[in-house]
This record gives C-alpha cells, sequence and structure tokens, in this order.
C-alpha cells in the first residue's frame, strides 16, 4: 500500500515537474535563437542611426522612437481612463445585474483579437474622426486594446486593500472621495502599476493593431507631430522578416530588431517586478 | 436620571430580506461606559454601527426607527454625515492604523477638517498623552504607525479617534485581538475617557463589562433583551435568558 501512494506521488512530480521544465526549455530555445543571432548587429549605430541603402543597413532609430512616442500616447489614454473606471466599479458601483454585465464585458474585450481592434480603430480614428493614418490613430487603438487590462488589474489591486482601511478614514469624517485619494489609491498604487506597465509592454509588441492605423514602412525623419505616420519595432521586425526584398540579406538586422523589441519590453517587466518586489517588503 | 447623550428608537435594521436588528430602544447616557454583551451574531456591532452611518456604504442595508445624538437626527438627509462620523468616532476590532507615519496618522483627519496648522503640533501630542502612547512614540513620530505592536497600534487608532474631539466613542470589540496587558492599558484609558467622552463598547468579555461599564445591555437574536446597571444585569438579572447567558449556559 504505501509503495504504490510512493509511486504515484514520484510520478505525479515528474510529470509537473517536467511540465515546468518544458516550458522553460521553450522560453530558453526562444531567446537563446534570438540573442545569438541578433546580438552581433547590436552597436550604438544599429540603435542611434537611421536605415539606410533600402533598408539593408543602418540602425533603427525610427522604430525605436515611434514605439516610444506610441506607447506614451497608448498611456496617456488608456491609464487615466481605466484606472477611474476601475476605481469606479470597485468603490462606487453597487453589486447588480448591470455592473456584473458590465464587468463581464470588459473581461470579454480583453479576448477580442488584436486585428480586430486595428480594423476598429481604422474605422473609427481613421476615418470617422478623421485622425488619418497617424501615430496619434494607432496610439488611441492601442489605448482601447489595453482598457480592459488595466481596469481589470486595477479593480484587482482595489480589492486587495481591506474596508477596514477605507472605514478607518471614513468614521474620522473623511469623504469617500478623500479615503479613495488619500488612502485606497496609494496603496494600490504598487500593484496599479504592475498591471499598467505589464499591459503597456503587451501593446509595445503589437503589430495588427497599429498596421492600418498609421505604421509606416519606411519615414525618413523622426515624426514630428502625432498626425504623421510613424515606425514601430513590431511592424519594422514584421518587414524585415516577410515584406523586404532581400529577406536573406537583411535578416541579422531582423534579429538585432528582435533583440531590442524583447529587451524593451524585458525592461519594462523589471520595473514592474521591482515595483512589486518594493511594495512586498514594505509590509 | 443620568442625561442621555445616544438615543435609538424602534430601530429596525434590514439587510435584505434578513432581519438583524428588531425594535432596539436603548438610551445611552452621557460620561458614562455602556457594554453591549450577548452571543456572536446577535446584533451588537450592527447596533453600534447605525450610530456613524457606517452602514450607509451596504446598499442592501436598510434602516427604519429614529437616532439620536442629543437632540440631532442621525438620519435626516439634512445633516452631514461627515459632521456626524466627527462628532461620533469609532474604534475598530482589529487595529487599523493608515498606512502612514504615527504622526500622520493623528494629523490626517484634522488637515481634512481644516484645523489650523499651528495647532495641529500640539493637538496631537494631547492625544497621543491621553492615549498613554506618547512616552512610547515620542522619539519616532515619523515611523510607518504598522510597525507598532498590535496594543500599540490599538492605542493610535483610540488616539486618532480622540484627535477630533468626538463627544462619543463607539468601540466595537476594541481589545479582541489584543494581549493581556495590552487589554489592561485600554480598559485604565476607557474608565479615564469617560469623563470626556461618552463611550459604548461592544465585548465578549464578561470580566471586562463588568470592570468597566456603569451600564450593561444584554442583546440576543436581534432583540435588546435586558439594558441596566452592570451590578443589576451580572448580580441580580431579571429576565432568564439574561441569566443562562450571563451563567455560561450558552454563547
Amino acid at each position: 500500500m504505501m509503495n504504490t501512494k510512493k509511486i504515484r506521488n514520484t510520478f505525479n512530480w515528474i510529470i509537473l515537474c517536467g511540465s515546468t521544465l518544458l516550458v522553460c526549455l521553450f522560453l530558453g530555445v526562444i531567446l537563446w535563437d534570438i540573442f545569438s543571432k541578433g546580438f552581433s548587429s547590436l552597436s550604438w549605430r544599429f540603435v542611434s542611426a537611421f536605415p539606410t541603402h533600402g533598408m539593408t543597413e543602418g540602425g533603427i532609430l525610427p522604430a525605436i522612437v515611434g514605439t516610444v512616442i506610441l506607447t506614451f500616447i497608448t498611456t496617456l489614454f488608456a491609464v487615466p481612463f481605466g484606472v477611474a473606471c476601475a476605481i469606479y466599479l470597485n468603490e462606487y458601483a453597487k453589486q447588480s445585474l448591470l455592473t456584473n454585465i458590465i464587468r463581464a464585458s470588459i473581461r470579454n474585450l480583453a479576448g477580442i483579437p488584436s486585428i480586430i481592434y486595428g480594423l476598429f480603430g481604422l474605422a473609427l480614428f481613421v476615418q470617422a474622426l478623421h485622425l488619418g493614418t497617424s501615430i496619434l490613430s494607432a496610439g488611441l487603438t492601442l489605448g482601447l486594446l489595453s482598457l480592459p487590462y488595466i481596469i481589470t488589474t486595477t479593480e484587482e489591486a482595489l480589492k486587495r486593500i481591506p474596508n477596514t482601511l477605507r472605514e478607518a478614514t471614513l468614521a474620522l469624517g473623511v469623504t469617500q472621495a478623500e479615503t479613495i485619494k488619500d488612502v485606497v489609491l496609494p496603496k494600490a498604487l504598487p500593484g496599479i502599476l504592475t498591471g499598467v506597465i505589464l499591459t503597456l509592454s503587451r501593446a509595445a509588441g503589437e503589430t495588427a493593431p497599429i498596421l492600418f492605423t498609421g505604421v509606416a514602412f519606411y519615414i525618413n525623419g523622426v515624426s514630428s507631430s502625432v498626425n504623421q505616420e510613424f515606425m514601430a519595432l513590431p511592424y519594422h521586425l514584421y518587414m524585415l522578416s516577410t515584406q523586404h526584398n532581400d529577406i536573406e540579406q537583411v535578416r541579422p538586422l531582423a534579429y538585432g530588431t528582435a533583440t531590442v523589441l524583447i529587451l524593451v519590453v524585458f525592461l519594462l517587466n523589471i520595473i514592474a517586478f521591482y515595483v512589486r518586489f518594493k511594495n512586498r517588503t514594505q509590509d | 436620571m443620568d442625561a442621555i447623550k445616544l438615543r435609538a428608537e424602534n430601530l429596525n435594521l434590514f439587510f435584505g430580506k434578513k432581519q438583524i436588528l428588531k425594535n432596539v430602544s436603548i438610551d445611552f447616557p452621557k460620561n458614562q461606559v455602556t457594554s453591549l454583551i450577548g452571543p456572536s451574531g446577535c446584533g451588537k456591532s450592527t447596533l453600534l454601527r447605525c450610530f456613524n452611518r457606517m452602514h450607509d456604504l451596504s446598499p442592501d442595508a436598510k434602516i427604519e426607527g429614529k437616532l439620536f445624538l442629543d437632540d440631532l437626527d442621525l438620519y435626516d438627509k439634512k445633516n452631514s454625515v461627515t459632521d456626524i462620523r466627527k462628532r461620533i468616532g469609532m474604534v475598530f476590532q482589529k487595529p487599523n492604523p493608515l498606512p502612514k507615519s504615527i504622526y500622520e496618522n493623528l494629523s490626517y483627519a484634522l488637515k481634512i477638517h481644516d484645523y489650523p496648522k499651528n495647532e495641529i503640533p500640539e493637538l496631537i501630542e494631547n492625544a497621543l498623552k491621553e492615549s498613554f502612547l506618547w512616552d512610547e512614540v515620542k522619539d519616532e513620530l515619523k515611523k510607518p504607525a504598522v510597525k507598532l505592536s498590535g496594543g500599540q497600534q490599538q492605542r493610535l487608532c483610540i488616539a486618532r479617534t480622540l484627535v477630533l474631539r468626538p463627544e462619543v466613542i463607539l468601540m466595537d470589540e476594541p481589545c479582541s485581538a489584543l494581549d493581556p496587558i495590552s487589554t489592561k492599558k485600554i480598559e485604565e484609558l476607557i474608565l479615564k475617557l469617560k469623563k470626556d467622552f461618552t463611550i459604548v463598547i461592544v465585548t465578549h468579555n464578561m470580566q471586562q463589562a463588568q470592570r468597566i461599564s456603569e451600564k450593561v445591555a444584554f442583546m440576543y437574536l436581534g432583540e435588546l433583551i435586558e439594558f441596566d446597571i452592570c451590578d443589576t444585569i451580572f448580580n441580580r438579572p431579571q429576565k432568564e435568558l439574561t441569566q443562562r447567558y450571563i451563567g455560561g449556559h450558552f454563547g
């Protein structure tokens, strides 16, 4: 009896541990493949120069700048609205059928394929609102895509704040709005920031939503206004790997671009990790 | 007769369809300590929280009847809830210091209520002295309040309530999360505070009720069964239910 239990236990352990190792293996292979092939093309020139000679040489500066500005516009649009919506849902709205439907809808929005956001952005921002194919249209589209994630993670962060803390200030004659501003939000901030940063790092790597709304194959010069087209890292990578005349020749550049994109996302994730870690040691 | 500070008249409270308080009428005398006792779930805390309108945030709570602070109708729409909560302070079961420094825990509400800036330090010092905490924390007022011990945190929460000079202090089992030494300190504090404040305290500890209160109310299943001076409730209860509860036959 004891023995079969032991064997079964070991068997379970092997399955679970094996699955974990397998996942890590895939991740390792992907990272190794990209970094080993992309590292050789990384240089100061690569991140600080414009592409030259039909993009067979030179750097990817406009794509880096484009992605940074794009993410900035996304942040500006999605974070205030998303956080405000989460505050309303968690702090003010009564638990009712209606709010449950709103919540379920928001969660479902998170599951909509990004290409549909792209087409929606094209119809709404580019055409209906006459913003044209521009970094503004693309940023707003990515903002829409990010909203459900930001709302959901912010609401989770607010839910983790114990009610006793809200009662503490309410019982002192402090209004609900002041309680949220001075006690709830500061306490939830690390959780909110983590969700925001992870969402933005995902948005920064999206290609489909910006495809129809403003990303360009090539622009000469960094765009100076939000109503111009722009270059972005994920699209640049897509273009170098599938659309270029001479794919073999630009392959190192494609790997270099992938490395930079991963490093950017990685950096954002490290920031999120640091924020969470700092919060955990505080409590 | 004692002057009446706080009063409930024919109070009924429902959470959804469930009735939690059944026709409760009770007068709390001024500058005395009144204990609410009774088995868990009998509605003691629910009754307490009616007075500073903490049920306002539960959308399914429905209150019938009248509640008064002196002559002020607590549920009259004309009266501001923040003013009421400023006049009727509350100390909770679990110490709930704000995630701020010791000093800010007390200064926060003062700033919100627009106390003059130059008076704030003195008010804070007095409140900390009143709650027997000053000597323990005077050198580290900038320390995060959560770093204090449980008993110190609870005294800080009492100081935070005192600093606004309320007229009534509601205490919802303030010692249930504390060790015996901290409990003793809080009890001494309560006895001292009743000179200036009217105190209503919910407690599960009958010795505590006997030690600190002038009057005791026994509640059972949402009803006020018996309300009398402490000595009567514990030594000559009139109702059989009270007798059985005091005797430890249920609860």
